[in-house]
């Protein structure tokens, strides 16, 4: 897979990402995973996920922190390079063009129109891959209280995402070494 | 000289801006309309509103767009601003860039190794948990309206929401055509 990808191919399909995702964020990471897992199986579900969590805890944009690894990992820096712009040149030209011939853009009625249908379609788009996503990260019995717990902090209590992240790495790490001369000889997986 | 400036500023928002988009807002506003007085307060709520109804990041969007009208407030003329515009979104992406690209190394050697597996093993289920929040939250009157303000637009929300829902989960519909057929849906109904 990873020899047949071109520049090209990666710029075009970070540009669709960049081009579809509407309001921001995590609207975009149903269609990358599309577009990148499920399409053209660059990455695996469970390494979608750790990129995932790692693009959180740094600093910068999501989204271009994403492309930036993907980018790396297919064809080297240039890659990376060329997937983050992909993801940022529909933003730059978009914008561009409305800041110099719509500026009227912002009150228009059709473009509002569009919106309110839009909307909770992304939020659904947001909300169906949980349930893939929970296979993926092997929820079971015994650990389902790590999301459960996660998702009320965020929710209810405003803590920030990016602190449920740092205490989780925190929490696999100290479990890896307090765990690690056990299974020397039996990595996971 | 506003360009050196703009290379400046936007590169600290972009290192120093941990969340995403709309933590970015925030640290653009103070940026650019409190300590530099380059946008008014309601210019910037302006081009706040574009950038969450235009595609892409809403950070690149705001900083797009605030690095265009502050060149163009300083006096430059539309051409330079277009440089702003697109200086003000490199220097935005380029130090993040640097930073993960040095991560991105790290976890491809190290991938496999017994610690950075133990690390990701308790982050999956927390990524889980961290995306049903984002869901949580988006279920907002902003996203959905409500009864009180309009029962026709709150229905017409959850119809979508329960369409869009279905027809992603169970029957596949690749979610750019999700996004479009609810665009053309709204234009339709409303």
């Amino acid at each position: 897979m990873t020899e047949q990808t071109t520049y090209l191919q990666l710029f075009t399909i970070f540009s669709r990402v960049g081009l579809f995702t509407l309001g921001g964020g995590y609207a975009m990471v149903p269609l990358m995973e599309k577009e990148v897992v499920t399409d053209k199986q660059w990455l695996g579900h469970e390494e979608f996920m750790d990129i995932l969590a790692v693009a959180q805890a740094t600093p910068g944009l999501f989204a271009l922190n994403m492309a930036s690894h993907i980018g790396n990992k297919l064809k080297g820096v240039r890659g990376g390079i060329v997937a983050s712009m992909g993801v940022a040149l529909p933003s730059i030209i978009i914008i561009l063009l409305i800041a110099m011939f719509f500026h009227a853009f912002k009150g228009n009625i059709y473009i509002e129109k569009i919106f309110r249908g839009v909307r909770p379609a992304v939020v659904a788009l947001i909300a169906a891959p949980c349930f893939s996503m929970a296979k993926s990260a092997r929820i079971n019995r015994r650990n389902l209280w790590i999301p459960v717990v996660s998702c009320l902090l965020i929710a209810a209590f405003g803590v920030s995402p990016i602190w449920i992240i740092l205490a989780a790495g925190v929490g696999g790490f100290i479990y890896g070494r307090i765990t690690s001369h056990h299974n020397e000889e039996h990595p996971i997986r | 000289m506003i360009f050196l400036k703009l290379f400046i500023v936007f590169s600290k928002i972009g290192i120093f801006n941990f969340g995403g988009g709309y933590a970015m807002l925030s640290l653009i506003q103070n940026e650019v309309v409190e300590k530099n007085h380059w946008l008014t307060n309601a210019e910037f709520t302006d081009i706040v509103a574009i950038s969450q109804t235009t595609p892409g990041p809403i950070g690149i969007n705001c900083a797009t767009y605030t690095g265009y009208t502050s060149v163009i407030n300083e006096g430059y003329p539309a051409w330079s601003a277009i440089l702003g515009a697109v200086l003000a979104s490199l220097s935005i992406l380029w130090l993040p860039f640097i930073l993960m690209l040095t991560i991105s190394k790290f976890l491809l050697k190290h991938h496999n190794s017994y610690i950075v597996q133990s690390v990701f093993r308790v982050m999956r289920p927390a990524i889980v948990g961290l995306i049903a929040a984002a869901a949580l939250l988006l279920m907002s009157e902003e996203n959905f309206s409500s009864w009180d303000e309009s029962p026709f637009a709150f229905i017409v929300s959850i119809l979508i929401f329960c369409f869009a829902f279905v027809g992603t989960r169970l029957y596949k519909i690749h979610p750019i055509l999700m996004i479009i057929l609810c665009g053309i849906a709204g234009l339709l109904i409303y």
